[in-house]
């Protein structure tokens, strides 16, 4: 691998911006092939299909064996609600490898000594996501159960196109809070993309329970295909 | 902490500043159980060190020692792992899958 492509390959990882390695295992010829470039690209069919797996695998091409390398973004977790909750849950996902960020302008709840080592905003939604720069490689979930904290936070969160978007209460609660939303201008294709109630039923009790349903069904967002989506859910 | 893939190839660019020989092991076919899917990778610099994986740590050592060659060699190297009978259990992999894993040198022209 030439220099020049591997630190193509980490500033491109940077920006959160996809890239897929191609390398002819015979020879060990390379060229690297940017999100952007894949629609102009003589294997945009084969690329788009792995990118959108988000797997890497090896393909035959006129008689070659060429290795496709996926470098997809590192998936990350906003969670809105430093909650009970939320204290499994950070630490979950990280060790799942998400990039977690905690934001809930309650400075009682975003305490450091309630989350260690979790980037925490102390803010309004309004003020703490526009500059997380949230993105299709995030999942967004909103836990306070205060509509003035949560329901500003999931509009945002419709706007990014997030891979999977959460929120909790119960079918009655989040009835209400669809309302709420379409109020303020949500489309019934946005409510119908929460994930309410929130996380695969496992019967789940207690706030670490509740933490790993959750990150199971993040999880199933993330790697099943559409069809099997369904049934899990 | 456990390092992710993006650490790795982080690593590998530091190294190489840091005047480091680095070489990449990057699973790129995988049969039955394998451990690591495809894309999963390793770095090895000059003085052994390594991160990452390409397996359960059944074939880390192997990889290792033909990575080492690799960088002095300068030529890439395809590598295969199985269990194909008891004796291969010293270096295959134990949960019965194949992995075919390149080995290549960063920085070759």
């Amino acid at each position: 691998m030439k220099l020049e492509t591997l630190k193509t390959i980490n500033a491109e990882r940077a920006a959160r911006r996809p890239v897929i390695l191609v390398t002819d295992t015979d020879t060990g010829d390379q060229r690297l092939v940017k999100a952007a470039d894949i629609s102009a690209d003589p294997l945009r069919s084969e690329l788009s299909r792995q990118l959108r797996m988000g797997k890497s695998g090896t393909i035959e091409v006129g008689g070659k064996k060429l290795f496709l390398n996926v470098y997809a973004p590192t998936a990350r977790l906003v969670i809105v609600g430093a909650v009970h909750i939320s204290q499994a849950l950070a630490p979950l996902a990280r060790s799942l490898d998400y990039d977690v960020t905690v934001v809930d302008p309650r400075t009682a709840f975003a305490s450091p000594e309630r989350f260690p080592d979790v980037p925490l905003i102390a803010e309004w939604p309004d003020v703490a996501l526009p500059p997380l720069n949230i993105d299709h490689y995030t999942a967004f979930v909103a836990l306070t159960h205060d509509p003035k904290i949560d329901d500003p936070a999931l509009l945002h969160a419709f706007e990014r196109d997030c891979f999977y978007i959460g929120a909790l209460g119960s079918r009655k609660t989040h009835a209400k809070r669809a309302e709420r939303l379409k109020a303020q201008g949500a489309k019934d294709a946005d409510i119908a993309r929460i994930h309410a109630p929130i996380g695969l039923a496992i019967g789940a009790v207690s706030p670490s329970e509740i933490a790993v349903s959750i990150m199971a069904e993040i999880t199933a967002q993330l790697r099943l295909p559409a069809k099997e989506k369904e049934n899990a859910a | 902490m456990l390092n992710r893939d993006e650490d790795i190839l982080k690593a590998a660019e530091d190294w190489q500043k840091a005047g480091h020989s680095v070489a990449l092991a990057t699973v790129v076919e995988t049969w039955g159980s394998a451990p690591r899917p495809a894309g999963s990778s390793l770095v090895i610099n000059d003085d052994g060190t390594f991160l990452g994986s390409v397996s359960g740590g059944c074939v880390e050592g192997a990889v290792v020692t033909e990575a080492l060659d690799v960088i002095a060699s300068g030529k890439p190297k395809m590598l295969e792992f199985g269990v194909a009978d008891e004796t291969a259990w010293n270096v295959g992999l134990s949960c019965g899958g194949t992995i075919r894993v390149f080995v290549e040198k960063v920085g070759q022209s």
